[in-house]
């Protein structure tokens, strides 16, 4: 007898199911794939592909250098694909540089003057910290895919027409 | 429905039959033999077999009754008000209810899940373990007189870290050193751990871990456990294997993302239980489910799933009021 075989899939290795709709709109279970998302977006686009009142996930597409980020809480980032590296600051103003109230990620014009907190490397299921009141940026030699758990903010990016099924769609 | 909060539980003796206890909550009264529970309440009386009720009655009792709705089956189940619970019977099937044969009574939470910790202990036999799916070699059977118990298998906490596992003093990552080893049907994924490089100072700040591998050594299926928190946005990764114990009818939107393998999700109407979709989720999938359904899934490989939840505590009223929507996203 064959050993199991774990399928995580990945940004070009993914077989999306789907929604088989008896009754109901299938437009209801806002269904999309990760790697289907990252296979069509931009680099480091954070397009969104749940969200629940003000909370979001997002796919990012992982490749070359991001812009810096800065966020007033926590932020997660899962590496789904690839290998990603990030690089931590603490920023001299951070109150300065992102309003402590505020949600979600903002896209710093340049990188922030600051201490160096660390540096990451996640490759496949690991998961990061991104701390409250630091900044970072994503660096990534080949395509890869990051999906995050924060709050929707202006980087977020909606389109949910475009990434989302539509029409009943029976799986095999 | 009785609105009043019942106040009578009573623990009767083992019997001397089958040497379980039988219980009493309100006026539902629960019996078990060597294969099926009786649980009978004034208007009917129902029937499970044991390994289906126990599977559900283990996840009502570690998740303490979760978020909405855990129907057992299409006739018996809970809904998890927040302090006060709802046991039911035939409320959401149509029959029963047109009928006049459907019963709810309602209880202090905490009460009820003292009454049913009590019953999980003693109707799990030693070597059962009511967390395992059935083909796992430790999973133990159900069946037969009272033999043992299994304290160490029903008295699991479910973790909940603080902020994020791994992180110093929240939940602890999972290793063969600690009593974790992967799991046979994870035997081929990776334990390797990301490079954390933290300056001096920053230790507690910059981490990461192998969530993959964390999940891959769960000893538990269907059973979600926080692993980090962006205030109430709760991310939930579970390991599943076999069927998902109860119909869970969501009182909010749930979303799911499965991180590996495949789960079919069976969805039904909340209040009728009429079919509304059949879901194919695989590696990479997302999909939310609405707050007016109630889903159950079947993963035949163990498999690794992400529930995303919000906890809030003001959704379902904000529910209620259209404050909040039934469909997460409208496109």
């Amino acid at each position: 007898m064959s050993e199991y075989k774990t399928v995580f899939g990945g940004l070009n290795d993914f077989t999306p199911g789907g929604v088989d709709a008896i009754d109901d709109n299938p437009k209801n279970y806002v269904f999309s794939n990760v790697f289907d998302v990252a296979s069509r977006s931009a680099p480091y686009e954070r397009v969104a592909v749940g969200k629940n009142l003000e909370y979001v996930m997002e796919v990012l597409r992982a490749e070359g250098q991001s812009p810096w980020y800065a966020c007033a809480h926590d932020e997660f980032a899962l590496c789904m694909d690839g290998e990603v590296e990030i690089h931590l600051v603490k920023p001299e103003d951070a109150d300065g540089l992102v309003d402590p109230d505020s949600e979600g990620a903002v896209v710093l014009d340049e990188a922030p003057d600051g201490r160096k907190m660390g540096r990451i490397v996640l490759r496949r299921g690991h998961q990061a910290l991104l701390p409250g009141g630091a900044a970072y940026r994503f660096e990534a030699g080949a395509p890869s895919v990051i999906l995050t758990q924060t709050i929707q903010g202006p980087a977020t990016v909606e389109r949910w027409a475009e990434i989302c099924q539509s029409e009943s769609r029976p799986a095999a | 429905m009785t609105e009043a909060l019942q106040t009578h539980y009573k623990i009767n003796p083992a019997s001397n039959e089958t040497g379980y206890k039988s219980y009493e909550a309100g006026s539902f009264k629960f019996t078990r033999d060597e294969y099926f529970v009786s649980i009978v309440w004034p208007k009917g009386a129902h029937t499970m077999a044991a390994d289906g009720f126990m599977r559900a009655m283990m996840r009502t009792v570690a998740w303490g009754f979760f978020y909405g709705t855990l129907s057992y089956d299409p006739v018996f189940g809970t809904t998890n008000h927040y302090g006060i619970v709802d046991m039911f019977a035939g409320t959401y099937h149509p029959v029963f209810k047109e009928n006049g044969r459907d019963h709810l009574e309602k209880f202090k939470a905490e009460d009820l899940l003292e009454l049913f910790r009590d019953l999980v202990d003693d109707w799990t036999n030693e070597g059962y373990d009511p967390f395992a799916a059935p083909g796992e070699d430790d999973a133990g059977q159900p069946w037969g007189r009272k033999n043992g118990n299994n304290a160490d298998a029903v008295t699991r906490i479910r973790v909940t870290a603080n902020r994020m596992v791994g992180l110093p003093g929240d939940a602890e990552i999972r290793t063969d050193a600690n009593g974790f080893p992967q799991n046979r049907m994870f035997a081929d994924v990776s334990s390797d751990q990301p490079l954390v490089e933290a300056e001096p100072g920053f230790e507690d700040e910059v981490a990461a871990f192998n969530l993959y591998d964390y999940l891959s050594r769960s000893d538990v299926t269907w059973n979600p456990s926080v692993c980090s928190v962006v205030k109430e946005s709760l991310f939930c990764p579970t390991s599943e294997e076999f069927i998902l114990p109860v119909e869970h009818g969501n009182d909010r939107c749930e979303w799911f993302v499965q991180l590996s393998d495949e789960i079919t999700w069976e969805v039904k109407d909340k209040d009728t239980g009429n079919p509304r979709c059949r879901i194919v989720m695989r590696a990479g999938d997302v999909a939310c489910m609405p707050a007016d359904i109630r889903h159950q899934g079947y993963s035949p490989k163990r498999s690794m799933l992400l529930v995303w939840e919000n906890a809030s505590p003001r959704i379902p009223d904000m529910i209620q009021s259209g404050e909040a929507p039934v469909i997460a996203v409208q496109f």
